[in-house]
């Protein structure tokens, strides 16, 4: 009665490598958000800030190419926006190794899965999509 | 909002943020839920760059609490992925949707997901998982499984995947629309319709959030929602509180302390209603 589907999985060296992975991925990009917040704040907290309305066109870090050539004049916000960018990719980082980890088990119903999800997150990338 | 300083700003956000993020912690209804009503009632922040900050803070939290709990082996990995193709389709299409709703009518669906989450706060969950004959869907993804307690590895088989599938879907786009981890309605499609075992649900669906919440975050990302300045304090003390709650909560779970909180969630939720309502945000 009992089949191959029917037994639990339980994947456990997988889970140990995904943990260690989010783990780092967090400590990580909070480091670098709370340096670059140190940075900002220690170059512009008189500076008022305005958030009554929301301005598109006025985000200076709206993409991952300008947050890069930000971080080459050291500015504090795009040291914060590079970490934010960190964490962002660490649960997307977290699919590429659950995929690997499937395709070692060849259980290859799951390697599609996970690529399917990441296709998705790819189409995000997507600036098309902002309207 | 009067005009304040750099300095001043991310005090306040850095306190709001911790705060929010212990009682999220230690009610479970997550700390973005809080921090939204927070920015727009009391600072006067617009509700998209509110969003925007918010959803940072649960892609944080949800991958902290679910790296210790991918490691104790309670989380199912494959209910999670599996579901993941609903919610992240769904939650780009929330992100997407969202700006071309009118803010005061987002506000409106806000206050009734935060009405909804404080009823699910107080409702007593009831354990319904079972090892019985499993769904012919969850056999084929393999989605029954097993986790350690006290008295050894319990089993347990998963039911009706197609209607989870479905409410995890509806998840996605409020999570992708409103920018938050949407808990209580996975609760809802995992430990109801899908009748998984609440240890298992509650860390699955910690699991999937990071995921879910990057997809939206990337669609906000290139908007200009997430603005470092916001984003900065909220996640930092989001993150904080909801760490110092975790470690508080060993054994503190009271009834009535989750009833005061429930009135302070259903008083923020009518207050969100209230000013969309009123057109002032």
């Amino acid at each position: 009665m009992l089949n191959r589907k029917m037994l639990p999985q339980n994947d456990k060296d997988l889970q140990i490598i995904l943990g260690t992975l989010l783990r780092v991925g967090v400590i990580a990009s909070m480091t670098i958000v709370l340096l670059g917040g140190v940075v900002y704040i220690a170059f512009n907290y008189t500076d008022l800030v305005n958030y009554t309305t929301f301005r598109p066109n006025s985000a200076k870090y709206s993409s991952i190419g300008a947050v890069f050539s930000g971080l080459r004049s050291m500015d504090g916000a795009a040291i914060i926006q590079s970490g934010i960018l960190l964490l962002i990719f660490t649960p997307v980082l977290r699919v590429v190794f659950s995929v690997f980890g499937f395709l070692i088990e060849r259980d290859y119903l799951y390697v599609s899965v996970g690529l399917f999800v990441l296709s998705v997150i790819l189409f995000s990338l997507s600036n098309s999509l902002v309207g | 909002m009067c005009r304040m300083s750099v300095l001043l700003f991310t005090i306040i956000v850095l306190l709001g943020a911790f705060l929010a993020g212990l009682v999220g912690s230690l009610t479970g209804l997550g700390g973005g839920v809080i921090i939204i009503p927070l920015l727009t009632l009391v600072l006067g922040v617009d509700i998209h760059y509110a969003i925007g900050a918010s959803i940072i803070s649960v892609i944080a939290t949800s991958s902290g609490s679910a790296a210790a709990y991918v490691k104790e082996g309670i989380t199912n990995i494959r209910i999670g992925m599996f579901l993941e193709i609903a919610t992240t389709v769904s939650a780009v299409f929330g992100a997407v949707i969202t700006v071309f709703i009118n803010p005061n009518f987002i506000a409106m669906i806000f206050g009734a997901i935060l009405l909804f989450s404080a009823i699910m706060m107080i409702k007593k969950r009831t354990e319904q998982s079972d090892a019985g004959e499993p769904g012919k869907i969850a056999r084929f993804f393999s989605l029954n499984g097993s986790y350690p307690t006290a008295s050894g590895q319990r089993y347990y088989t998963v039911h009706n995947v197609a209607g989870g599938f479905l409410m995890m879907f509806i998840a996605g786009i409020v999570s992708g629309l409103l920018g938050i981890g949407s808990g209580a309605l996975k609760v809802v499609a995992m430990d109801n319709i899908m009748r998984i075992p609440f240890k298992v649900s509650t860390t699955t669906s910690n699991f999937m959030m990071g995921v879910t919440a990057a997809a939206s975050a990337i669609v906000y990302l290139h908007r200009g929602q997430i603005d470092p300045v916001i984003a900065m304090p909220v996640a930092l003390g989001v993150l904080a509180g909801a760490m110092t709650g975790a470690r508080v909560l060993i054994g503190m779970r009271s009834g009535k302390l989750k009833v005061v909180f429930a009135v302070i969630v259903t008083f923020l939720a009518l207050q969100m209603i209230y000013n969309g309502y009123q057109g002032r945000l």
